[in-house]
């Protein structure tokens, strides 16, 4: 099932060395490239159907599209590797694997939209990572992919690592722009979208790694050789970190629209230990979990996803085992989310920090049969009133779990009731 | 860590050195506001001295060119930006979703032990600090923890034994 689109050069022994990664063909789409019109490119990249490997999974073509004409304004291009999302970690290995591919991947999307300016937004957690990153594009800039001169032509690209410091909120795209700024990572109101009002103001064009790594591949194959892989509507390949109670846990490269289960069963070795399946969380931490049953119908792509009332996300799968308590796991997440809250919004400021008190009491054995809607009740409350989509990132995989899950809830409920004594005194 | 509301003076007078200066003004280039440059001048004064003390903070506005205040904020509002010294080792474990699933209390609990520190604390001869934090994005690889930006994946208690062992 696996394929090697993205991945080629990751099991090549030093591929994030320029030397290496050239001479398996890094680098070898600029001739093409500068040959063609910058409209042409665009329009190549949204016939290849490439969707924004971020979450989101916006047409990146169409975004591209979304910039202002004649503008009398620098333009930008911001890769988003802040990559903060639970349980998502395949930009990471772009980064230390093929970081080459990445800034040909700038290139072609800077020549494409007229942008002389790329910043890089790395998470601060990323040390290691930052480090082959930076001597990447430095041995770019010496071999002449970077600068005054693009491979020769009359293009400046220059491109910057900014590196964050700790903030989920600043994969946001907005959140990353006022980081760039040299601001609190608080997102802005929307519209106007950062194509039209960005970075210092000016237009500005945000991508994922995985995107962004994409775009050589469609210049140098087509769109049609991208389209070979994955569905009509979900195009391509993507790159998958599947990870919690599985017997292979790990980074998969695969065409969209294969079947969860098979995908689970046979590339991730089914769940560990011999375990019972007991749910899925399809494309992050904020993607609403999935029941076996679920597990078993939906296929990786955007639309099945959908259909299902979930989201393919980031494409970071989490395996959870029979073992798992849902109540501890809510309580996991929401302590996430709480702590990430840039705090701008009062009803993700303080929504999410009474959730946490909520899904606590359960644990100490004082929850309520009323919390339970009271949970859901501060969900509706919370959801889709706030600037960004934080709190709903938060509230939507919760709502989730208590909906399919509620016996849980109700069982941590039943139990501390159950002897009431014991629980007084304790 | 912890407290994040108060800055410590650190009794010295506090200026790049001169690889610092350097990465400083070749960033400077790249930005076409000041401002851009609190972040990264705060990794630079954090890498040189470990921790942004009352003095790093002062010096990084001037060099910048914005007040203090502002420099401040930013400090408190990136968890990253330690705001008074670490250990020598600083320990980082990651306690989000996988790292959960994959029995990260079990790494955090022994280092507790093992360090007498609960997470958030600092050694008393300063040489070791614990750390819980927000999923590192090795997730395929759970639990991890960082030791001074390195990532250890795969942890357990046999590994942490031998890590430990080879910090002093």
């Amino acid at each position: 099932m696996e394929v090697k689109i993205l991945s080629a050069k990751f099991d090549i022994e030093d591929s994030h060395r320029l030397e290496v990664a050239k001479k398996h063909g890094a680098y070898g789409t600029l001739e093409k490239l500068f040959a063609m019109d910058p409209a042409d490119v665009i329009e190549e990249v949204k016939n290849s159907g490439l969707r924004g490997r971020g979450g989101a999974g916006f047409p990146a073509g169409v975004k591209w599209g979304f910039l202002p004409k004649d503008l009398d304004k620098p333009i930008y291009l911001a890769v988003n590797s802040d990559e903060s999302e639970p349980a998502t970690f395949k930009d990471r290995y772009i980064l230390v694997r093929d970081p080459h591919m990445m800034i040909e991947g700038i290139i072609i999307c800077c020549y494409a939209i007229g942008s002389h300016d790329s910043y890089i937004y790395i998470r601060g957690e990323y040390t290691s990572q930052l480090k082959i990153l930076q001597e990447a594009i430095d041995e770019a800039y010496e071999a002449g992919y970077l600068g005054e001169q693009v491979a020769g032509h009359d293009f400046r690209l220059d491109v910057t690592v900014h590196r964050g410091a700790g903030a989920y909120v600043c994969g946001e795209e907005t959140a990353l722009l006022e980081s760039i700024e040299g601001k609190k990572g608080q997102p802005r109101s929307k519209p106007p979208f950062p194509a039209v009002v960005g970075l210092y103001d000016c237009p500005t064009i945000i991508n994922n790694v995985q995107s962004i790594a994409s775009l050589p591949f469609i210049i140098e194959k087509g769109a049609e050789a991208y389209r070979a892989y994955g569905t009509e509507k979900s195009a391509g390949t993507h790159l998958f970190g599947i990870s919690g109670h599985v017997e292979k846990p790990g980074m998969y490269e695969l065409p969209l629209g294969l079947p969860l289960m098979e995908v689970l069963n046979e590339v991730a070795g089914g769940v560990w230990k011999g375990r019972q399946l007991k749910g899925v969380i399809p494309g992050g931490s904020s993607t609403p979990v999935l029941t076996p049953e679920e597990a078993h119908t939906v296929t990786l792509d955007y639309e099945s996803m959908a259909e299902h009332k979930t989201m393919f996300g980031s494409g970071g799968i989490v395996v959870l085992d029979e073992t798992v308590d849902i109540v501890k796991l809510v309580e996991n997440l929401i302590a996430f989310y709480h702590h990430e809250s840039c705090g701008q919004c009062t009803p993700c400021r303080e929504g999410l920090g009474w959730m946490l008190k909520i899904i606590r009491k359960f644990i100490a054995g004082d929850g309520r049969e009323d919390d339970i809607e009271l949970l859901l009740e501060l969900c509706d409350n919370i959801e889709m009133k706030t600037v960004c989509v934080l709190s709903a990132a938060c509230t939507m995989p919760v709502r989730s779990y208590l909906e399919k899950f509620r016996h849980e809830f109700e069982s941590y409920i039943n139990s501390s009731n159950s002897d009431p004594v014991q629980s007084q005194a304790e | 860590m912890s407290d994040r509301s108060q800055l410590i003076s650190s009794g010295q007078p506090f200026t790049f050195d001169s690889a610092r200066d350097a990465e400083f003004e070749r960033l400077i280039k790249r930005y076409p506001i000041r401002e851009s440059m609190i972040m990264p001048a705060l990794w630079l004064a954090q890498e040189q001295e470990g921790w942004l003390s009352t003095e790093a903070i002062a010096y990084v506005a001037e060099r910048v060119g914005t007040y203090p205040a502002k420099v401040f904020e930013l400090a408190t509002f990136y968890t990253m930006y330690h705001l008074k010294p670490v250990g020598k080792y600083h320990l980082c474990v990651c306690r989000t979703l996988s790292c959960y699933l994959r029995e990260k209390q079990e790494i955090v609990d022994y280092l507790a032990a093992e360090l007498g520190l609960r997470p958030g604390e600092v050694s008393e001869d300063g040489m070791f600090s614990l750390e819980e934090v927000e999923c590192l994005g090795h997730c395929g690889t759970a639990p991890v923890i960082q030791v001074n930006g390195e990532f250890h994946e795969e942890m357990n208690v046999e590994k942490l034994k031998t890590l430990l062992a080879g910090l002093d």
